[in-house]
């Protein structure tokens, strides 16, 4: 990287530059002062690599000596920061990387001391927790790249939510659970996409409208008819654990990725073949034209009502998958607002991941971490109130919606009705 | 909404009172209606679950006779204060909604959507909780008045982070407020087990004083209070805020179309800000109304859907502080008798949920109403509200 006036083109730029590296600065004498002085000097860390019940191979665990570890997290910090100073790195991401890193590793180091950590374990739970903000988001993002916002995320998952755990509870089949998820999603979404491009609804108000009626329906079925008939309509059991052979041997990556639920793994080759379909066939191109510009693609013969249709309802069938995972996929029972929100968190996986399936998924799994740590810190006993561990998801998702940490774009149109 | 710019002719604003008020009138009766259907389906008789309501938010005509028979024969007043309850009851729990209702009015008023009003309702009820039990051995004139103020600013600050995040770096008020919904409840819920305790197993606040309580009108089972009126009173002042000041010219405007305001010279994002720190006082107070009117505590969950219905008591009030205080009176009647409802015949209370979701798709959506009633179409009902996800 140069430092040559051409590659600085702005102000902003220059003074993103230095905010990144006093930022970091400020973190490395953060994790000294708050983490490194109150570590006991001579204790160790362990961090447990292997998962009870795993297939994978056996591999010792990591320990570490707490206050070194820190001390070298804090000199990474700060180096890192002064050398954005003097030379200037280009990539956002990186030092997003490396602040968040040396952050949540002094961290660990700091809550663990003299206790031992499951690292894969914890890997593992954030796979997993990712998973329904990640579906949620892969929602946002096909339905918005058609320039249709979708709000009511939220209500759609715990609508579906309720209809896999009756069907697959009654039908006495999973798959049966699962479908009708999807199919309900769909259902909701197409209505959606029906009030907002028919009868020109405000997106927002029809999303809240959606969220609200979802959690009243979802609040007044589940008193009136499953409160007193738990075992006939509310106990689905969960999809197994499907660990793919060979693979799932790989020590630490073996449990993390390999180890699994259907939907963990239909979410992870939905990210594939929707970035595939976005950004590689004609179906992406039409959809992302209707997205930035309707009234052009309208002009060069593409259905823009009619593609808007088709994405707010596949992204609708999307949170529907979402849904089934709330019940089918992780308790096997519904209970009156166990989304928590989450279908919010997804969009702001959505926006911080610029809209793309990939960087959705990878903003989905930092949430997913943040949510696995809060639990984790529970059970380490770190001396913070868990309310306080607890919002953490819902802080960093303002974090990264102020856009200091990269301005995500939109798509040109999204959010506005198309008149022909 | 009416606050389009463009001039409209004098002979039609004598009958465009009705016809603004039409559409939401049908989309209530509609959204009754399909409630009715909901009922039916899940295997009660909607007449009788109705007339439970109706009972429970009006008062039974034969408690009435009764009461008013034992005053004018003994001068007992047990029994007519008995048949009084369920009205003032309904009162009581409109005045929150007068509250919260216009703090997402004045918030749509300038494009803004708080959907946040929820936590600042909870913060603003834990704030002037707090002043009411802390402080002891102030005079009434000054405990009452320095409560209330604690409670609207407490609900201001929840309101103000979302706001300062939209103007400042245009991050979206809609996800934001949210999230400071879950921050408020997760707070909340860290206070009412620590440091805002009272001595006891329940994770509830101490009751305030004495000096902090809202005075009420009548003796005890009636808990209608001063906060009724201290809401119309808002209510008047945020109408006289909104259309008669400057300021709130300023804010209309941004709402209207924010790009001519800026070439106008306003200045959006002091704007922005302002709104949503009024928005959110709007909901502190609310808050404040419930603990300093009712409860005199408050404990978890007490926040429980004031947020949302707020927000369809704004858009069924078309955003005017007048329309407001008809809409929350009109929930106030709905959710009170709601709970009668739900011990007579069994319905569950989340019913009203349901059909505030189907109101709010009628009113966003006045072509469905329209269509379905043969109505002509009234020029205020076209209106954006939200914009997208950029500033």
């Amino acid at each position: 990287m140069t430092n040559s006036t051409l590659e600085i083109s702005s102000a902003a730029e220059k003074r993103r530059r230095i905010s990144f590296g006093i930022t970091l600065i400020v973190v490395g004498l953060v994790i000294y002062l708050l983490f490194g002085l109150n570590t006991v000097p001579g204790t160790m860390t362990t961090f447990g690599l292997n998962l009870l019940g795993s297939q994978a191979m056996e591999v010792p665990d990591l320990v570490v000596p707490a206050l070194p570890a820190i001390y070298f997290m804090a000199a990474i910090a700060v180096f890192v920061g002064a050398y954005q100073l003097a030379r200037g790195v280009r990539s956002n991401g990186l030092l997003i990387g490396i602040l968040a890193f040396t952050f949540v590793f002094a961290f660990l180091m700091w809550a663990a001391q003299d206790k031992s950590f499951n690292l894969t374990g914890m890997l593992q739970s954030s796979l997993v927790r990712a998973t329904p903000i990640a579906l949620a988001a892969l929602c946002g993002v096909i339905s918005e790249r058609s320039a249709v916002i979708n709000i009511g995320i939220e209500g759609i998952m715990l609508m579906s939510a309720l209809v896999a755990v009756v069907t697959a509870t009654v039908s006495g089949n999973l798959y049966v659970g699962l479908v009708s998820a999807i199919l309900m999603g769909g259902l909701v979404s197409a209505f959606h996409a029906f009030l907002v491009i028919r009868f020109k609804v405000d997106q927002i108000i029809s999303g809240v409208a959606i969220n609200i009626f979802g959690a009243g329906a979802t609040s007044f079925i589940s008193s009136r008819f499953m409160a007193h008939a738990t075992d006939t309509l509310n106990n689905s059991g969960t999809f197994p654990i499907i660990a793919i052979p060979g693979l799932s041997k790989i020590p630490i990556l073996g449990p993390v990725l390999f180890e699994n639920n259907l939907i963990v793994y239909l979410t992870i080759i939905l990210v594939i073949i929707m970035h595939i379909m976005l950004f590689y066939t004609p179906w992406g191109l039409r959809t992302r034209a209707v997205g930035e510009h309707p009234k052009a693609a309208d002009t060069l013969g593409v259905n823009v009502y009619l593609t808007r249709y088709v994405n707010v309802t596949l992204g609708g069938m999307i949170a529907g998958l979402g849904g089934a995972y709330f019940t089918i996929g992780s308790v096997g029972r519904f209970d009156e607002i166990l989304t928590a929100g989450k279908g919010f968190i997804g969009l702001a996986a959505m926006i911080f991941g610029n809209w793309n399936p990939i960087g959705a998924y990878t903003s989905s799994l930092i949430f997913g971490f943040a949510d696995s740590l809060q639990v984790k810190l529970q059970i380490l006993r770190v001396p913070i109130p868990s309310e306080f561990l607890l919002m953490a998801p819902y802080i960093v998702t303002m974090i990264i919606l102020t856009g200091v940490v990269g301005r995500a774009i939109p798509p040109a149109a999204d959010g506005q009705p198309y008149e022909k | 909404m009416s606050n389009t710019a463009a001039p409209e002719k004098k002979e039609r604003k004598r009958s465009s009172f009705w016809q603004e008020l039409s559409v939401p009138a049908l989309a209530v009766l509609t959204g009754l209606i399909l409630g009715g259907i909901v009922i039916l389906v899940s295997g009660e008789n909607p007449i009788r679950a109705y007339g439970a309501l109706f009972t429970g938010s009006f008062g039974s005509p034969a408690r009435f006779i009764d009461g008013f028979q034992a005053y004018f024969s003994t001068g007992e007043t047990r029994l007519l204060l008995r048949a009084f309850y369920p009205f003032t009851e309904s009162l009581v729990t409109a005045t929150p909604y007068i509250f919260a209702g216009l703090s997402v009015a004045i918030g749509f008023r300038c494009g803004l959507f708080n959907i946040g009003a929820e936590g600042q309702f909870f913060i603003g009820a834990l704030c002037c909780a707090f002043v009411g039990y802390s402080i002891s051995g102030l005079p009434m004139v000054i405990h009452l008045p320095l409560a209330i103020l604690g409670g609207a600013l407490g609900g201001a600050i929840w309101g103000m982070v979302p706001g300062y995040l939209k103007a400042r770096f245009g991050a979206h008020e809609v996800v934001n407020t949210i999230m400071m919904n879950w921050i408020a409840f997760k707070l909340s819920d860290w206070l009412l087990n620590g440091p805002m305790k009272a001595s006891g197993f329940r994770p509830v606040t101490p009751n305030v004083m004495a000096t902090a309580e809202l005075p009420r009108f009548f003796p005890d089972p009636l808990r209608f209070n001063l906060g009724f009126f201290i809401a119309l009173l808002v209510a008047y002042l945020v109408y006289w805020f909104l259309f008669k000041t400057t300021l709130g010219f300023e804010i209309r405007s941004v709402g209207a179309n924010p790009d001519a305001a800026k070439y106008a010279g306003m200045n959006i994002v002091r704007n922005f800000v302002l709104v949503m720190v009024l928005s959110g006082g709007l909901a502190g107070l609310a808050g404040t109304a419930q603990v300093l009117g009712v409860d005199h505590w408050v404990g978890q969950g007490f926040s429980a859907g004031y947020g949302f219905d707020a927000i369809a008591i704004a858009l069924l009030g078309k955003s005017h502080p007048a329309g407001v205080v008809m809409a929350a009176l009109l929930f106030g009647f709905l959710r009170s008798g709601a709970t009668n409802m739900q011990s007579i015949a069994r319905i569950p209370i989340d019913i009203i949920s349901i059909i505030q979701g189907m109101v709010i798709i009628f009113i966003a959506a006045p072509a469905i109403i329209r269509w379905f009633y043969r109505i002509r179409a009234v020029k205020s009902d076209e209106t954006v509200l939200t914009r997208g996800w950029g500033s």
